[in-house]
């Protein structure tokens, strides 16, 4: 089973873009990226959030049938920020039971028409009901998590900026980022809080944006294709959806879950990973990642990312080359594809400016909510 | 030769600064003023709307025109803030300034452009020969919702200006409009507070429409930014008119006459005439001023002034009148804007 291409749109406020158009230029963007015709899809794995919640708009199956002209089987996936990767864990099992079939993943989101209150109450629709009438937002809820970490740990809120640094930095290279301007930590630190500790240029931004992958167990397609990625994992754990049910404020247990059966399942050793995608929605997201993927051990994360050994170049493995959630963008629906895509990009060695050297194992970390739902795919050259 | 023969203006006495709404809010203030570029705000009193700002604004421009004034023939009031939602406000101008009654009353609507449309029409009017002279007004006691951004620049104002063809002042050489549809901003019928799309409010919308705007009056004139004395700009905030001026190629020294933005705010419909009086106070004859408005929605009204020897015979002290002010708190703030 193997990923043959990869198109992404640019991610940003979109304003001339909505979210059909957004939609038809990712699946017609990655068939060409293919050279596919859209009667070689077998089936549709689309990934979104919020146009129930924003623009009353489901069964948008239906509306990608109408988009090209088809009647093939479409499954619209929701897994809040994890909507991404969940489609794409769909799409392997759907290949799994059938051979010789080629599918495609889009991911899509349309935010910036809205508010920023009605975007991020939209958005706590992943939080639950109690956490909700509490007056919780997910910046609330990462905010509890990095008040925990930081004084559980004795840092300070510099070595959360560090994570922001970093992925702008890599946003800087990445033509379809949303944001493609370096930070200095002095400006971090001196942005406007969200929740405290986290701060504005702690936070991933409020994106549009699609982007759509191509998938196939197909011998005879992966044979003639430019470039192809073996799925060597594809896990998914779940955990409470509420914080205050979990064990500990200072780890995601789900993503402890999925990265050990991923590492398992792909029989590889976590050394092995040069390069990875990981859920930065805040920076304390990428620490707390970090260490409960195993990369870090666990309190170890803050004085880590100040080293920025995981910035392109460093001594460690590369992580967030995209620029991840905090540079490149979140919308939502597409964020878990575009992870994906952006480890196929390192992998068959198309990531231009931000192309990690050597990279033959890649890894992407996708999580819905604060860590309800998350998603580890381990992709190899 | 058409154009303005006399204007008035009005600026309520009342500020509030950036850094008192900003404590209210928890806000820092600085970071306010940087991001907006504007420290204070004009307010209308409790006792003062668009109708009696514009009532003042038209008494001043009406003392310095020489002519009899039952000869201004047509009497256009453009805001977003008018006193009634149905019943003009131009007609109850218009018998508050005692002028007789065969005069064309009509009032304008096209968010903070309203007034500049109002002059085009007027301006057809005059030059087609159907009247000698007519009066425009722009006049907002503009509303924003607490905590809001429009908070912070949200003002009250009025610029009338009365055009003809005899002793012109400032005279129009030439326009140019720009429009689409484009929502940025808006509010419905029995909707207290106005609405708005963020930062879409920007690049598609005010820039877009005041670059085309401009630059396709550049073209029509074959004029360049650099024949010009002064810019005016509309002035949601402090950056927008600076960002959008030099995009087109004008200097600092061209607009900053104009950024009356800083300490009075953006008094919407008036905003940018406000700039244009405040220009007014020191241009010489033959100056070239060039002058583009905004209104959401969206347009741009560009227009050519040049200054005629005389402007000397009607021009008014704009400086000394907008340092006349007392500052009110945030509970005033509110009282006067009829919020409590």
């Amino acid at each position: 089973m193997k990923i043959i291409a990869f198109y992404q749109t640019k991610f940003g406020e979109l304003w001339e873009k909505s979210l059909t158009s957004l939609i038809k230029e990712a699946i017609f963007g990655v068939l060409k990226e293919a050279n596919l015709e859209i009667d070689q899809v077998d089936a549709i794995f689309f990934s979104n959030m919020m146009a129930g919640v924003l623009e009353n708009n489901l069964h948008t199956s239906s509306k990608i049938s109408e988009i090209i002209g088809k009647n093939i089987p479409i499954f619209r996936v929701e897994a809040a920020c994890a909507s991404g990767g969940i489609a794409f864990h769909l799409a392997t099992k759907y290949l799994s039971d059938n051979s010789k079939k080629t599918v495609l993943i889009v991911g899509a989101e349309k935010m910036t028409d809205y508010s920023p209150e009605e975007t991020t109450l939209a958005l706590a629709a992943a939080a639950s009901g109690e956490e909700q009438e509490a007056g919780l937002t997910f910046p609330g809820l990462y905010a509890l998590m990095a008040n925990f970490y930081l004084q559980k740990y004795h840092y300070s809120e510099e070595n959360l900026a560090y994570v922001s640094f970093k992925n702008h930095f890599h946003g800087s290279l990445n033509p379809k980022a949303h944001f493609q301007n370096k930070l200095t930590i002095e400006k971090i630190l001196k942005s406007p809080y969200v929740a405290y500790p986290l701060k504005v240029l702690d936070s991933s931004p409020i994106s549009d944006g699609a982007a759509a992958l191509i998938l196939t167990n197909d011998a005879y397609l992966i044979k003639k294709s430019k470039y192809s990625v073996s799925v060597l994992a594809s896990e998914v754990a779940t955990d409470t959806i509420n914080l205050f049910q979990r064990q500990t404020f200072d780890e995601i247990l789900a993503t402890k879950i999925a990265s050990e059966l991923a590492f398992k399942k792909a029989k590889i050793e976590r050394k092995h990973i040069k390069v990875a995608e990981v859920h930065d929605c805040f920076s304390i997201a990428e620490i707390l990642a970090m260490e409960d993927l195993g990369f870090w051990k666990k309190g170890e994360g803050g004085k880590n990312i100040k080293e920025l050994s995981t910035q392109i170049g460093g001594s460690d493995l590369t992580v967030n080359p995209s620029g991840g959630l905090k540079a490149s963008g979140h919308p939502v629906g597409a964020t878990g594809v575009k992870q994906i895509g952006e480890i196929f990009l390192q992998l068959t060695k198309q990531a231009g400016q931000r192309q990690v050297k050597n990279a033959k194992y890649g890894l992407a970390h996708n999580v819905g909510g604060s860590g309800g739902t998350v998603v580890v795919t381990i992709l190899g050259s | 030769m058409v154009g303005i023969v006399s204007y008035g203006f009005y600026l309520p006495i009342w500020r509030i600064t950036t850094k008192e709404i900003a404590s209210v809010w928890g806000k820092n203030y600085l970071e306010i003023e940087n991001s907006l570029l504007v420290q204070e705000k004009t307010v209308s009193s409790s006792d003062e709307d668009s109708l009696t700002m514009a009532y003042e604004a038209s008494s001043l421009a009406l003392k310095n025109f020489s002519e009899e004034k039952n000869k201004i023939k047509f009497v256009f009031f453009g805001s977003e803030t008018p006193p009634y939602a149905v019943n003009p406000a131009s007609t109850i101008l218009a018998e508050f300034l005692g002028l007789k009654k065969d005069y064309l009353a009509n009032d304008h609507q096209f968010a903070c452009k309203a007034a500049t449309g109002a002059l085009i029409e007027g301006l057809g009017l005059i030059k087609g020969g159907v009247f000698d002279y007519g009066l425009v007004v722009a006049s907002d006691k503009a509303t924003a919702k607490p905590h809001d951004a429009l908070e912070y620049t949200a003002a009250s104002g009025a610029v009338a200006l009365i055009i003809g063809k005899k002793n012109v002042a400032l005279e129009i050489l030439d326009f140019f409009s720009f429009s689409s549809d484009t929502p940025d901003f808006w509010r419905r019928e029995g909707i207290r507070y106005p609405s708005h799309g963020g930062r879409f409010t920007g690049k598609p919308s005010y820039f877009y429409h005041i670059h085309q705007a401009s630059t396709l009056l550049f073209e029509k004139t074959k004029l360049k930014p650099k024949d010009f004395n002064y810019a005016v700009f509309h002035m949601p905030n402090g950056k927008f008119p600076q960002e959008v001026a030099f995009g087109l190629g004008f200097e600092k020294k061209q607009i900053e006459k104009s950024l009356v933005v800083l300490h009075l705010g953006n008094s919407y419909t008036a905003s940018a005439l406000m700039g244009l009086v405040s220009v007014l106070e020191v241009a010489k004859k033959d100056d070239l001023i060039f002058f583009c408005s905004y209104g959401s929605g969206a347009g741009a009204d560009a227009f050519v002034f040049k200054v005629t020897k005389s402007l000397d015979r009607v021009r008014l002290p704009f400086t000394l009148t907008a340092e006349k002010k007392k500052y009110i708190d945030y509970p005033t703030y509110l009282k006067f804007m009829g919020m409590i």
